[in-house]
């Protein structure tokens, strides 16, 4: 497995930026050092030159990216992730100064990705911020302040412009010493220095059993660079399964003293999170705070708790201190709860001594303009924390056995490929479609820009899920109902006029998504306009008409990034240039012309879109509120449709007579997404697209334990993305499968046969079945079935004498906090 | 801002803790109703209660407005920060606890604190209405679910439980079954119920064998004063 990473693009090379000349050039990764804790002003941006805050900065995009000539130096791809990180560097800018003023120079802003088109409107909504569109060059720098100056065009003429520091959003080149690598490992490498992948699957490299993950594939994005890599595992594993868990050893952790009888003694560790805590509460004065509260024996500040070095801290300091308790003020429990917990079995105490106080999302992610109302609510937080630590007991957790069996929802590309990786890492596979063939969107589309068959793809990889022994396929069903939690799931289905129940140990979405029926541009009304898929299927049929066409005209952005649907579909850019190319290929005297708005081909597809260029496709850029026109005409005994739309070169209308119109139209959630969201209840965003549990680091996890996705369900992507997305479902699923036993929570109820009046308020409250009447001496009592409980403590709060209880969400403990947040 | 698992585990105490010290406003915080992700559908639970701690609040002056529960995905981050700005404003509007109400500070706390005691009571009283979901329900149905005449009722009359001393044959069933253990239970002696420690649940009167019939119930009245010490020994004819 080769994940060797990437190397941020050197400005030395071409020296036309001033970079290593004018001190206050700085490249974006400079800049992401200034504004880091860990940086050369603690978080402070500065200049070199005089350690003033800069007030103006400008942001160079695409430097060494996209370069017309690379000869020249640079490369002649997108890197796919400037336009979006300048835009967070611009943001946090602001954050750190609220009267900077930032200043974006780009070609095209390509906010491509999930969520991306929302994080541009909040970038350019913020006051002081201009996204300027033009080709720039710096200027000279100022003698006596240093400024650096910019000239660029403007609809009036060159203007050349003061800033205080500028950053070059500089590309992502390959990993150093790239040919060695390539050289040891027998891989070839493409021309840009960056392994060879298959079209057909991304980690695969040129020499079988090699595989590639992360940026070496090119230019990736976080989330990309994550599923690829669980992709790759789940390649690896399907050849190494025979071997899963050979060499393994099992944790040993030293054994739980006993320290109930004990007084409290609580240790408190309060993180700056870099700057993300640090920058706005005083965390120094929480520290001391800590120290004069009741059974607090000792407290610290950390600058990353999480770092391995400060986790190591927080167990040796429990040891040496005696801390019976720990409290960790810093981030979400949600994320690192387990690693602290972690750190506290570590040191010999039972993990359900760790408390932690959430002093960053809940505080000062909310607060950052309020630092001293901010260090006071840390106060209270950490209080509140440490009033409920004198409370915890020691839990133990139980071990629930896993179900083997994956359930896939969606028999397309995604489905198809996760449901026969993990077939291949010897599990069964139950595989539902609700159409009655296998392929889903795949079937309309004739091959890709890097040119791979792909209807001969789909039956090739139809072929194998019909073959495999392990993967059981039911097309047009319908799934009634589903229930169960992590490892044990249960889901029956409607097939067949009869019904299945399968129970299954994960379960993996991959429902994939729609096409927008375009209500504008005639569409539906005039049979010569197209959506681009259609168009896609007539190039592939060799459609005769459409071949001869004297002009054509397509037109991006068709029902999406608008109010309606405030996201980019992704694809289109790059599909509509595929079928330019196609046509060019077919009747090269056509006239094609593309309307758009931005064009978004990133990484390699930019080359495409050169070769587009090249070959004289036309692209003429249209704003959002002058829409281009299309009606249909006669003129001189030719029918045409007749599209309007200004050039913004020539800042005039021009009318284009084409044969044929196709519309980009957009990717869209599919009509049953909804029905599945509540079937397995997991979460959609607001564009109704799934919600992966972390948009960055668990691109294919869901919130919901044992839960993955995968797929255009999870956001519109190509072939190749697809498929990397459901190799890492599948590598994902695996972490699951392949493991006989989950943990349960030690957080579930008991009860105090003594206070038991035996109303049965709890048992009927109770969904799982977890509680149910048992007879005693002293008649009808409540009992706990505690594998079955879930934690939720609905019958704690049901119970009038305070029998029942939930663990580590005792009333004792809760009230605790409500009365210590009264204290001051 | 507390952590629980599910909105369900907010209990009426809780929220009458909070403002019996002093809080503003309470504000809880549930996943969007119909799509609880875990099938329990707490967050009906926690409407419910909330529903029924509004009139409780009403019945002892306080202004519903400063109990709050809404429901949102954890997509919802931007509507989360205006419900959380508007709530803030609206609390802030109704001024410090008690004193927007023009109530006395003592008086306050005094019917917070008489309240209070009777959470079991109302829990028991209220079983099957708080644990019924609200589900595909209009807001006027919600409002209906308990009336101010209910409460009114429920909390203006309360029951109390009495041990009759001529009828007690002190067989200590009743103590034994007791979930407080408020009932003084010696041998031979006549039972006495601490009427401080009683929750009002009613084992007492259920469990007591119907021959002797000695535990009554009592509504709207006050219970009558137990016997001096040196009073309960039994006098047994035999």
């Amino acid at each position: 497995m080769l994940s060797p990473g990437l190397e941020p693009y050197d400005p030395k090379l071409r020296n036309d930026y001033g970079y290593g000349k004018y001190e206050n050039v700085v490249t974006s990764m400079d800049y992401e050092r200034l504004l880091c804790a860990t940086g050369p002003y603690q978080g402070e941006i500065l200049r070199a030159t005089d350690k003033k805050h800069p007030h103006k900065v400008a942001w160079i995009q695409c430097v060494g990216s996209r370069q017309v000539n690379p000869a020249l130096g640079g490369n002649s791809y997108c890197s796919g992730v400037c336009c979006t990180y300048a835009q967070k560097q611009v943001i946090l800018t602001k954050e750190h100064d609220a009267e900077a003023e930032c200043t974006i120079f780009h070609n095209d802003i390509r906010s491509y990705n999930k969520d991306f088109e929302r994080f541009y409107q909040r970038t350019e909504n913020l006051p002081g911020v201009r996204f300027i569109r033009s080709y720039v060059s710096i200027g000279r720098e100022i003698p006596e302040s240093k400024n650096v100056t910019i000239r660029y065009t403007t609809p009036e003429g060159v203007k050349e412009e003061e800033f205080d520091m500028v950053v070059l959003s500089v590309g992502l080149n390959p990993p150093k010493e790239y040919e060695k690598l390539a050289g040891q490992f027998g891989i070839e490498l493409n021309p840009y220095g960056f392994s060879k992948i298959s079209p057909g699957n991304p980690m695969e490299s040129t020499r079988p059993g090699v595989f590639v993950s992360g940026a070496f594939r090119g230019p990736t994005d976080i989330p990309e660079s994550v599923f690829s890599a669980s992709g790759a595992g789940s390649q690896i594993g399907e050849l190494l399964d025979h071997r899963r868990g050979k060499l393994t050893k099992d944790r040993i952790y030293p054994p739980e003293k006993d320290v109930a009888q004990e007084e409290p003694r609580i240790g408190v560790f309060v993180c700056h999170c870099g700057a993300n805590i640090g920058r706005v509460v005083d965390i120094p004065s929480t520290v001391e705070y800590a120290l004069s509260l009741p059974n607090v024996v000792y407290a610290q500040e950390q600058l990353f708790s999480c770092a391995s070095n400060s986790a190591n801290e927080i167990t040796e300091m429990t040891k040496e201190k005696g801390l019976n308790r720990v409290v960790v003020a810093a981030c979400s429990p949600r994320t690192l709860e387990p690693l602290f917990r972690d750190t506290l079995r570590e040191a010999g105490i039972n993990q359900y001594f760790l408390e932690m106080a959430n002093i960053r999302e809940h505080n000062s992610w909310v607060h950052t303009k309020e630092k001293e109302e901010s260090t006071k609510k840390a106060k209270d937080l950490i209080r509140m924390s440490v009033a409920r630590a004198r409370y915890l007991e020691p839990l133990q957790e139980y071990d629930l056995p896993v179900n083997k069996t994956a359930l896939v929802v969606g028999g397309g590309l995604a489905g198809m490929t996760t449901a026969l990786s993990i077939a291949n890492q010897g599990h069964e596979v139950y595989l539902l479609e609700k159409e009655k063939d296998l392929g889903g969107m795949a079937r309309r589309i004739g091959h890709t820009l890097e040119g791979l068959d792909v209807q001969e793809y789909l039956r090739d990889l139809i072929r194998k899920v019909y073959r495999h022994p392990s993967v059981h396929v039911y097309t047009d069903a319908i799934i009634t109902e589903t229930g169960g939690y992590v490892g044990n799931f249960l889901t029956k289905v409607r097939y067949d006029r009869r019904d299945i129940e399968i129970k299954h140990g994960v379960t993996v979405l991959a429902t994939g998504a729609d096409l927008y029926r375009p209500a504008e541009y005639l569409y539906g009304e005039d049979e010569r306009v197209m959506t681009h898929l259609e168009l896609d299927e007539r190039i592939a049929h060799k459609d005769e008409t459409l071949l001869n066409s004297e002009s054509l005209v397509m037109i991006q952005c068709v029902g999406c990034r608008n109010e309606d649907r405030n996201y980019c579909s992704r694809v289109c850019c790059s599909e509509s240039i595929k079928n330019a190319l196609s046509l060019k290929e077919l009747n090269p005297g056509m006239d094609i012309y593309i309307l758009f708005r931005d064009i978004r081909t990133y990484g390699y597809y930019e080359n495409y879109y050169r070769e587009a260029a090249g070959k004289e496709v036309r692209f003429i850029r249209y704003e959002p509120e002058d829409k281009p026109h299309v009606e249909a005409v006669e003129e001189d005994g030719r029918k045409v449709l007749r599209v309007t739309v200004t050039d913004p070169v020539l800042g005039k209308k021009l009318e284009i007579d084409a044969d044929h119109l196709a519309l980009a139209a957009a990717v869209i959630p599919s009509a049953d997404n909804d029905q599945v969201i509540q079937q397995f209840k997991v979460n959609a965003n607001p564009d109704g697209f799934f919600k992966e549990a972390h948009v960055k680091l668990k691109p294919v996890d869901f919130v919901a334990d044992g839960v993955y996705l995968c797929g255009m369900a999870h956001y519109p992507k190509f072939i190749s993305e697809t498929v990397s997305q459901a190799y890492g479902a599948a590598g994902r699923a695996l972490t699951l499968l392949s493991h006989d036993t989950v943990v349960a929570s030690g957080s579930v109820c008991v009860v105090n046969e003594r206070k038991c009046m035996g109303c049965g308020a709890c048992i009927s409250s109770c969904t799982y079945g977890a509680l149910d009447f048992v007879d005693t001496r002293q008649g009808k009592k409540a009992g706990v079935n505690p594998v079955l409980c879930k934690g939720c403590g609905l019958c704690n709060s049901k119970c009038p004498t305070g029998a029942i209880s939930l663990k580590h969400y005792t009333d004792e403990e809760i009230i605790s906090q409500i009365d210590a947040a009264m204290e001051f | 801002m507390i952590r629980v698992m599910c909105s369900g585990r907010v209990d009426l105490s809780f929220v009458l803790r909070a403002f019996a010290n002093g809080m503003d406003g309470v504000f809880i915080g549930g996943c969007n109703l119909g799509e609880c992700n875990y099938d329990t559908h707490g967050n009906y639970h926690a409407l419910n209660m909330v529903l029924l701690a509004k009139k409780i609040m009403n019945h002892i002056g306080l202004n519903p407005d400063r109990l709050r529960v809404e429901y949102m995905s954890s997509g919802d981050g931007i509507l989360f920060a205006e419900v959380m700005t508007d709530f803030t404003k609206k609390v802030k509007a109704l001024g410090p606890l008690g004193k927007g109400e023009g109530l006395d500070e003592q008086e306050l706390k005094s019917r917070l604190a008489a309240v209070s005691n009777l959470v079991p009571y109302i829990k028991i009283a209220k079983k099957e209405k708080l644990a019924t979901p609200l589900k595909h329900k209009s807001k006027a149905e919600y409002e209906a679910l308990f009336t101010s005449e209910e409460i009114d009722e429920l909390l203006g009359k309360p029951v109390s439980y009495y041990i009759d001393p001529s009828k007690c044959q002190a067989c200590m069933i009743c103590a034994r079954r007791c979930p407080e253990e408020a009932i003084i239970s010696v041998k031979n002696q006549i039972h006495v119920i601490e009427q401080d420690k009683c929750i009002k649940c009613g084992t007492c009167f259920d469990v007591c064998p119907s021959r002797f019939g000695a535990v009554t119930k009592i509504s709207g009245e006050p219970v009558p004063p137990p016997l001096p010490e040196e009073e309960r020994t039994i006098k047994r004819t035999n």
